[in-house]
């Protein structure tokens, strides 16, 4: 019902929305939850186990009940609470956890089978068979019980994250939190004011009360429009910080306005990363319930929500109200209601010695035990020593007392300590490094009290920043003491509910403590209590209280539960935010990409960069039809394939040739200028870490190459190497893998292909085996290496990127013309098969030197990395498993890289195992496929017949041992 | 005779402009990576002022000298911009071409410094960025170098092969603060 008078909403502006599909107005200002109030509509979801029907019960994001699922189709969002989400033109709201309608749910039996579905229901029951309870138990549980469901489609929303940095940070916008960013703000501090609400004032909004002889809201506006004229001040609203990390840093997420979500290219939320100096926590404090029977019901709210709907929304939840609480919150909501106009049928206080001076029906010492009415309160009864008294009622509000928000303060470890004063844990001083606490967070509930803090906080923070707070007179403002007698349950028939968003009642806590879950880490998981979105925020100390109760122990000795991050639900969404579609990994696009996208090539992702696997030619139908061609098209005439991606670091210095001593196993000081040494790299450990060949362009500048997957390991390496191992060599090292375009040309017509593109034409003479030095095309230079890894007469020829197009295209156009092409991936993996080249599928971080049969390229006239410890004990032997080739020998032709081989006879199961297939392919050279593997003793078993077998595959075969190089052993095709 | 058509790194993908921010390719030139031997930072330092008019830059800072920009690009080393490095310098460093290794970008605009705070956690206050600074730091997934150049105009650069990947994400971020602005 709405109610007379100006609150925050603009009656000028209707908004259309609509609720389980019914259409319905409210107001520019409203929350889904006033409005769906304002509208008379009571009943807003059903609960999560029973499904019982639930009404609103706050005014802030610790809403338990009010969960809606927004938007259809990908969009859709499901548990935002309706108290938080601003209503917007078109709004789409649907009621969860209800079938098959929130009026009519089926599942409501579970109500009536309640008895049955206490706490440790599910662990208790659904014990045998056990085979039911993935295929029966565990589905049907998921449908019954649960929240808002995904619409498991792709989401179509935008989400963004952001970094931002300040001196302090002030976490809410209350009358705490607006002093202290005002302070620092003057004191010329860059602050950072965030607050979850879609205006600032915190509870000022919500109250009666003045401030500096103005109306609460309009002092916070006042504040606000100051703050947001400093350009060293940022006010965030609807920005809530969701945790506290290491080193000042918080995470916040934003809900970008309606109205800019809408726009195109908006994010619809922001998630932020906020360093900050120091913090100041005035995140307010919570009202907490108090148990009685039915204490669920539509209608049943807290006393502060009451008055923040009455207030700010000018809605009436109910058109008779009775009020009930053990502190003045009561009597503050009482008189507001009346101020607004709304009967209110009773006070009950259940302070014996409170006095009421309102005009309404006051019970002193007295206490509500139960509601009445089904599907919303119509009446409730209040009890006494002398009986029970029935009062006609459709709404009441509750209030238990107020307990702090510690939560921030509790994300590194801090645990909260009991007051007894206010019955209400507080924050542990210092628990988060740099944050101090001021207001209500920290148990000062008087508006008087809050601005003093919010001051004192940022005058401390500043001090501690070598910044002076100018001095500022405080607002006159409200300053009652805080009294409080503790309730937590009245005593009554029926249920009394604690945890609301789990189903979680006295009794199961009770329950628990009787099966001896008596930590209250226990309990929460036994009972479920302070699970799910809401995280306990309503429900969490009276739960404890019970469970204190219920164990003879007090409350400090009970505890809290771990309060842990996000302090309200954040969507993986914005989390992940810009890690959507292209923004999951970065691309990197060879200079040829195009070209090769351009003759149909699929492309390949080795590690970010894409790269071409085959290229189709008209009539080839399957991949290794092209593959096949391309390795025959190498063999037999010239082709071209883009190896830019290989790492290129570019190493320079009077010490050059000594520190590639010492990372590289063989020797580098003593190659020759103009001539490229294959070497090969092993880690501290003694285990190969790389390979690749390095040329030497000057005396004392060298080109290493790596392997395209180690590329950054590598370099890496280097640095670690001369920064922490050899800071006494002279030697400087740098990336070139970009600034090169590099191609393979391999094959018996290469050296006809670049002659043609060449401005000086090439001679065995000048350009033997392993030979690089600069060339020029067209007037580029660039340089050309002797170098294969096809086994053919090849080079690789490297301009400067911004050709590297251009000379792609050139040279497979020149080599289309002599019977040759580009290769791809798969035929470039064939040739180096044939040949038993090895990659980082050999090299795969277990294997040695040795292993490889590559130990005599570790030099025993110098030291290097891994030296020592290749040399340990078991990494030398005939133990080992050592690199060989592999051919089929029986029936069936085919090999499976990953199968495990065994000995013929063998059984094939683990303790038998001899080794296993590394690489495996299709050579055409050969007419058969052939593989590369690790053999136990492999070296000395060539010839010898094993047993091939791909247990995950079914596949089995006879295969012969043999040497790894299959084709041209001699290697007179590549020397030639 | 062939003749190679060179092509920059954001050829065809720039420039772009979202509300009142830009984003333009920056034709660099010659770039030239300048890293001191041992012991020679002070020589190589007084090279560059003799050679080109501009020192070795700072930790994090930028030098300038006409069109010759020194960009801070690691310990003891320098990115030298804009004019082809002085062989003498030879003598007191390692001299890496770099013209063609690297995607360069100018993001300019009022709220640049916001778009950039979508991408990289680095501190972009002007107290803690100001022009004339400069960062090896992420962008998104990327390893960058982020310069500010003058108010509101960065030099953003990553490898040349991520061109497409640094416009898309500069690109969803320019979106993003610019639909608040309206």
């Amino acid at each position: 019902m709405r109610l007379a008078g100006k609150g925050q909403i603009d009656r000028s502006r209707p908004v259309k929305f609509r609720f389980d599909g019914v259409e319905y107005e409210g107001l520019k200002g409203d929350t889904l939850a006033s409005a769906l109030l304002a509208n008379d509509i009571r009943m807003v979801a059903r609960s999560f186990k029973y499904h019982r029907p639930r009404g609103i019960m706050t005014a802030g994001s610790e809403e338990p009940n009010a969960l809606v699922t927004l938007g259809l189709g990908p969009a859709q969002d499901p548990n935002v609470r309706a108290t938080t989400v601003e209503l917007f033109e078109g709004m789409m709201a649907r009621p969860q956890n209800c079938w098959p309608s929130l009026g009519l749910d089926l599942l409501s039996v579970n109500d009536l089978a309640a008895p049955f579905l206490g706490a440790g229901f599910y662990y208790k029951t659904f014990m045998w068979p056990k085979a039911a309870w993935e295929k029966v138990y565990e589905p049907f549980i998921r449908r019954a019980a649960g929240l808002g469901a995904l619409s498991m489609e792709a989401n179509t929303d935008r989400y963004e994250k952001a970094f931002a940095h300040c001196d302090l940070l002030v976490i809410g916008a209350g009358p705490a939190g607006l002093m202290a960013a005002l302070a620092a703000g003057r004191a010329g501090a860059d602050v950072i004011l965030c607050d979850e609400d879609m205006r600032t004032g915190g509870r000022l909004n919500a109250e009666r009360l003045e401030v500096g002889g103005q109306s609460g809201a309009a002092w916070a506006e006042a504040m606000t429009a100051e703050l947001q004229a400093m350009p060293n001040v940022r006010v965030m609203t609807r920005t809530t910080v969701t945790g506290a990390y290491d080193q000042g840093t918080y995470g916040a997420l934003e809900r970008v306005a309606s109205d800019v979500a809408m726009r195109p290219g908006a994010p619809r939320e922001c998630f932020w990363r906020i360093v900050a100096k120091r913090a100041v926590l005035a995140a307010g404090a919570l009202e907490r319930p108090v148990a009685f029977a039915n204490n669920d019901r539509p209608g049943v709210m807290m006393a502060g929500a009451v008055r923040a709907y009455v207030n700010r929304w000018r809605v009436s939840p109910g058109r008779s109200v009775a009020v009930f609480g053990n502190n003045d919150s009561a009597h503050r909501t009482a008189a507001d209601l009346i101020a607004g106009g709304v009967h209110v049928s009773a006070l009950i206080d259940s302070r014996a010695e409170a006095r009421c001076d309102l005009d309404v029906p006051f019970y002193a010492g007295r206490e509500v035990s139960a509601v009445h009415g089904g599907r919303s309160v119509e009446a409730i009864s209040i009890s006494s020593i002398s009986g029970v008294e029935k009062i006609q009622a459709d709404t009441l509000a509750v209030s238990g007392g107020w307990n702090p928000s510690v939560h921030l303060t509790c994300h590194m470890n801090g645990r909260p300590e009991w007051n007894e004063r206010i019955a209400a844990f507080v924050p542990q001083e210092g628990a988060v490094p740099g944050m101090l606490t001021a207001g209500a967070c920290r148990g000062d509930f008087s508006t008087r009290a809050c601005l003093e803090g919010g001051l004192a906080a940022a005058r401390e923070a500043m001090q501690d920043i070598g910044r002076a707070v100018p001095d500022i007179d405080l607002p006159r403002a409200e300053d009652s003491a805080y009294d409080i007698a503790p309730l937590w349950v009245v005593p009554g028939k029926g249920r009394a509910w604690l945890d609301f968003q789990n189903d979680v009642t006295v009794k199961d806590v009770k329950q628990a403590a009787t099966e001896n879950f008596q930590s209250v880490e226990h309990m929460k998981r036994y009972t479920t209590q302070g699970m799910a979105p809401d995280q306990g925020k309503n429900s969490n100390i009276g739960a404890l209280a019970v469970l204190a109760d219920a164990t003879g122990r007090g409350i400090p000795e009970t505890g809290t539960t771990t309060y842990r991050p996000p302090f309200v639900p954040v969507p993986i969404a914005a989390m992940g935010a810009g890690a959507q579609g292209k923004g999951f990994a970065p691309e990197r696009f060879t200079t040829s990409h195009k070209a090769s996208v351009a003759r149909g090539a699929p492309m390949i992702e080795a590690g970010l960069w894409f790269r071409p696997s085959y290229f189709p030619q008209r009539g080839e139908t399957h991949w290794r039809q092209s593959c096949d061609r391309e390795v025959r098209m190498v063999r037999e005439a010239v082709g071209v394939a883009d190896v830019s991606t290989l790492g290129k670091i570019d190493i320079q210095g009077p010490d050059a040739g000594a520190f590639l001593d010492f990372v590289y196993t063989n020797m580098f000081s003593t190659l020759k200028v103009g001539r490229v040494r294959y070497g090969l790299m092993l880690r501290e450990d003694g285990h190969v870490m790389d390979d690749g060949t390095t040329a030497r362009l000057g005396e004392n500048h060298y080109l290493m190459t790596t392997t395209t997957a180690a590329a950054g390991q590598v370099m890496r390496h280097l640095e670690f190497v001369h920064q922490a191992l050899r800071p006494d060599l002279d030697v400087r090292f740098t990336s070139v893998t970009e600034q090169w375009a590099q191609f393979a040309v391999a094959g018996p017509k290469a050296r006809d292909v670049l002659n043609g593109l060449l401005d000086t034409p090439l001679s065995d003479e000048a350009w033997p085996f392993m030979s690089c030095g600069a060339v020029s095309l067209a007037g580029v230079e660039g340089r050309l290496f002797r170098i294969s890894f096809s086994g053919e007469h090849g080079y690789e020829i490297a301009v400067p990127s911004r050709y590297g197009d251009a000379l792609f295209r050139a040279l497979v156009s020149r080599a289309e013309g002599v019977g040759g092409g580009p290769y791809g991936m798969e035929a470039l993996n064939v040739l180096r098969l044939e040949k038993g080249f090895i990659t980082h599928a050999e090299i795969h971080g277990r294997v040695t030197a040795f292993d490889i049969g590559m130990e005599r390229m570790v030099s025993a006239k110098k030291d290097c990395i891994g030296k020592t410890a290749a040399a340990r004990e078991g990494l030398n032997g005939s133990e080992r498993e050592q690199l060989v080739g592999l051919r089929p020998a029986g029936e069936v032709k085919m090999l499976v890289a990953g199968a495990h081989l065994f000995n013929a006879e063998a059984e094939a199961v683990r303790v038998n195992d001899q080794g296993y297939v590394t690489s495996v392919g299709y050579s055409p050279m050969l007419e058969a496929n052939i593989g590369l593997g690790f053999l136990r003793n492999g070296r000395v078993r060539h010839g010898e017949v094993v047993r091939m077998v791909d247990h995950l595959n079914g596949v089995e075969t006879l295969c012969e041992v043999c040497d790894p190089v299959q084709f041209d052993p001699e290697g007179g095709r590549m020397r030639g | 005779m062939v003749e190679l058509k060179a092509k920059t790194p954001c050829e065809g993908l720039l420039p772009i402009e979202v509300g009142d921010l830009r984003l333009s390719e920056v034709e660099a030139g010659f770039v030239t990576s300048v890293a001191a031997f041992k012991d020679k930072d002070a020589a190589l330092s007084k090279a560059l002022q003799a050679a080109h008019g501009l020192e070795m830059p700072a930790p994090n800072r930028v030098s300038e000298a006409g069109d010759a920009r020194a960009i801070w690009f690691g310990p003891r080393m320098a990115l030298l911009m804009g004019v082809s490095a002085d062989p003498s310098l030879a003598a007191h460093g390692a001299l890496t071409d770099q013209s063609d290794a690297w995607a360069v970008v100018r993001l300019e605009g009022a709220r640049a410094a916001d778009v950039l705070a979508r991408l990289t956690p680095i501190d972009l206050r002007p107290g803690a960025f100001g022009p004339g600074s400069t960062a090896r730091t992420e962008l998104q997934h990327m390893q960058a170098s982020i310069t500010h150049l003058s108010d509101g105009t960065y030099q953003i650069m990553v490898f040349r092969a991520f061109a497409e990947t640094l416009v898309h994400d500069l690109k969803t971020a320019m979106q993003g603060v610019a639909a608040r602005q309206g």
